[in-house]
């Protein structure tokens, strides 16, 4: 389609081929072999349970749950209606307290600006907070090319990094592994372990703390997200539980942050909401461990070199559209992926991007787009969910995950052109907008029965493809011999309503000479 | 009340009975059950799927079924179809509709009803007269929980019918794995969804899993019939519907 001249260029998405924001194959072939894996299966059923249970207990004990969920929802969509301005106030506030503020288009940009700030300082390795912003642009495989090792610090985000696999969960990158593997991990790993590490996880915890602690103190650069950044004060904020960010925060000299533009907040006090929604949504904790917060440089005191990379990446592009917006207010916090029964089937691997699980079926269209190329992976993503409506409940800032899937379906569905279910759809369609086309064929299906579909049980066991899939595990009935109308319709109808009318009538007179 | 029944175009040709119990049920309960003749499909599966612009005519055709000021409420036996009225025609009607279309759906929306509510709600009973001595497990479909907000509505009319087992189903509020052409495009997630919910189902020993959506049903009785269970599925309404007088002959399933 050729653009009208005078219409605005689309802003763009992120771009083909770069990041983590697109899988190389579809959600239902990706999940195929998800769900084959008893132990991932397990270990989800498992962790989302676990996790589901707590966060009910910790947002149900606060009487004002619904007015928080509804304060982050509307701070967000203040944000969202006027982020270029409060943008341009974190910029100016970072800048007057010392630090650096870089403006990346994209993740080729980011990772370029990230780049050159480390080799400026002369370092050849960095350590790293567990950040998704640097996982969706693929910072690590970007440094590595470059020569410079990056060192993930958060535990689950270690693991992964030493099997040299991909997260699978917002908040707990590793859940797919178990105790057993991650002792494999390290014993292959890390240089110098103990031989007789055994599975015990404390012990895991220990061997990964040692190798830690060099890092913290021999390592000069550390590279961060952000989960807030607020824009009256040029605070950023990153919340966590295992002190392994505060270490990254504060020992290295200099300290650069990755932040997506959707994480600033306009004030100060609205951290006031969100650090109770977080953890509570989150980790189902009342508070996290670790709240850390800078502004700028502080002489004398942590970093002394202060970057902030403020990213798009498709952000602007998901402003752009009224509906898929909303999908920025989200935190991060993965309450959706715990509740969402697709999720903990499949897995977080089978959506191929940084951003699983039902926010990632919303956010990640949105971000990296959905059409680049012939059946682009990322157009099966808003088909990827039963539209079950968990994960709505679950959201802290009122994210309305099923209408938007449902608007990317019809995107997707205008974007591509004549399909054989464009086809099927437009035949059901004029079949049912016509009654009598409507009543024929349902003549013709309970037709079908006394021909003998179905056999002598009635019951259809095998149906030809698209609904194979169904039929695999399902057995269909056989078209009943008459439709409810064609019953209606007949003296048999009729009478059966007659004689419930007679009954009920006379069931409230008893009724009501019993009450005399 | 002159209720117009909406039979839904999955109730009306595959599950015939469904629809019967709620004609019958409503006529019990003394009110003037009318079936707008011309009536078809809400459009649900077109809209979930992605398609807007191909159920234009039948959100229209509800609207001009059901518009009828002498119809006080438009009542359907599923939770999901109630939930494609209320939610999704208004969708439709604003993108691909003009302002008539627009204002017939407004009018319906506000007197459409899932079967449950529709008692419980505005006829304000939970007695209707029911029995059925069988053990009975009741799974709250995603869009009559989540959609509608009925709540324990359902459960409260099970209670009250005479005889009646009532076995809590565990792990209730999570989807059976259907989502219309979920379960096809996304068969095998959809499939490992079903297995867990007919695990919970089985463990209830129950005769009768029930729902107030014949769709979801049709996928968990689908799989519960495939192995041999024992178990059946019956819609909310064929339970509600049987009385001593004309009990529902409950024939046991294959095992």
């Amino acid at each position: 389609m050729s653009t009208f001249l005078g219409m605005p260029a689309a802003p763009p998405r992120s771009p083909y081929g770069t990041g983590n924001l697109r899988g190389d194959r579809k959600f239902p072939e990706a999940a195929h072999d998800e769900l084959r894996n008893e132990q991932l299966r397990r270990n989800l059923g498992r962790a989302t349970r676990t996790i589901r249970t707590k966060r009910l207990h910790v947002t149900g004990e606060l009487p004002d749950w619904e007015r928080l969920r509804d304060a982050g929802s509307a701070i967000k969509t203040d944000t969202m209606n006027r982020l270029p301005e409060l943008l341009e106030q974190l910029e100016q506030k970072v800048t007057d307290r010392g630090g650096t503020v870089h403006w990346a288009r994209d993740g080729v940009e980011a990772n370029e600006i990230v780049t050159r700030l480390i080799r400026a300082t002369g370092s050849s390795e960095v350590i790293k907070v567990k950040s998704m912003a640097t996982q969706e642009i693929g910072l690590n495989e970007h440094l590595e090319a470059a020569g410079i090792t990056p060192y993930e610090t958060d535990l689950a985000e270690l693991i992964v990094q030493l099997a040299d696999d991909k997260p699978s969960h917002i908040l707990v990158p590793a859940i797919h592994r178990n105790r057993d593997e991650i002792r494999q991990i390290f014993l292959d790993e890390i240089p110098g372990v103990d031989p007789d590490l055994d599975n015990v996880p404390a012990h895991l915890a220990a061997a990964a703390r040692a190798y830690l602690r060099e890092k913290f103190m021999t390592t000069k650069v550390a590279v961060s997200g952000a989960n807030f950044g607020i824009a009256e004060t040029g605070t950023l904020t990153v919340v966590e539980s295992e002190g392994n960010g505060r270490m990254c925060l504060t020992l290295p000299e200099t300290l650069i942050t990755v932040m997506g533009i959707e994480k600033v907040l306009p004030r100060y006090q609205d951290l006031e909401v969100f650090l109770q929604l977080l953890p509570r949504s989150s980790t189902g904790e009342r508070m996290n461990p670790y709240t850390s917060m800078w502004t700028g440089v502080t002489p004398g005191d942590g970093p002394q070199d202060f970057h902030l990379v403020l990213l798009d990446n498709g952000r602007t592009a998901a402003l752009a559209d009224t509906i898929g917006r909303e999908a920025l207010n989200c935190i991060r916090c993965s309450a959706c992926l715990n509740v969402c029964p697709v999720y903990e089937r499949a897995g977080g691997h089978a959506y191929g991007s940084t951003y699983p699980g039902p926010i990632g079926a919303v956010l990640t269209p949105q971000l990296a787009g959905m059409h680049a190329v012939k059946d682009d992976p990322n157009s099966s993503l808003p088909y990827a969910s039963s539209l079950c409506g968990a994960c709505f409940d679950a959201c802290p800032v009122k994210i309305d995950i099923p209408s938007m899937l449902v608007e990317l379906r019809h995107q997707h569905t205008e974007q591509t052109g004549t399909t054989a279910e464009k086809l099927a759809m437009k035949a059901a369609a004029t079949v049912m907008k016509s009654p009598r086309i409507y009543t024929a064929v349902q003549k013709a299906a309970s037709f079908s029965r006394s021909v003998g579909v179905g056999g002598r049980d009635r019951t259809v066991s095998r149906l030809p493809a698209p609904f194979d899939g169904w039929s695999d595990s399902r057995d269909t009935a056989a078209p009943p011999g008459q439709s409810f109308r064609s019953w209606l319709a007949s003296a048999e109808g009729a009478a059966a309503l007659r004689a419930a009318a007679e009954e009920g009538a006379a069931r409230r007179a008893g009724d009501h000479q019993e009450e005399q | 009340m002159r209720i117009g029944l909406f039979a839904t175009c999955l109730g009306d040709t595959l599950f015939p009975e469904a629809v019967r119990s709620t004609a019958v049920l409503l006529a019990r309960l003394g009110h003037e059950v009318v079936f707008p003749p011309d009536q078809t499909c809400c459009g649900q599966m077109h809209v979930n799927t992605g398609y807007q612009r191909e159920p234009v005519p039948l959100v229209r055709n509800f609207a001009d079924q059901f518009g009828d000021a002498s119809i006080d409420a438009v009542v359907m036996p599923s939770g999901s179809c109630a939930g494609s009225v209320r939610h999704q025609h208004e969708i439709v009607a604003e993108r691909y509709g003009d302002a008539v279309l627009r204002a017939g759906v407004a009018t319906v929306k506000a007197k459409t009803y899932e079967l449950s509510e529709f008692l419980v709600d505005v006829l304000g009973v939970t007695q209707v007269g029911a029995y059925f001595p069988h053990r009975v497990t009741y799974h709250p479909t995603c869009h009559s929980l989540r959609m509608l907000r009925v709540g324990d509505k359902p459960l409260r009319l099970l209670r009250a019918v005479e005889g009646i087992d009532l076995a809590e189903l565990p792990e209730a509020d999570s989807c059976c794995g259907f989502g219309g052409t979920f379960a096809v495009k996304n068969a095998e997630t959809s499939t490992a969804m079903l297995q867990d919910k007919m695990r919970h189902v089985l463990s209830t020993g129950a005769a009768v899993c029930t729902a107030g959506d014949s769709s979801c049903l049709m996928h968990i009785g689908g799989g519960l019939s495939r192995i041999r269970s024992g178990t059946r599925t019956l819609h909310l309404a064929q339970i509600l519907g049987s009385t001593r007088t004309a009990p529902y002959a409950l024939m046991e399933a294959a095992r």
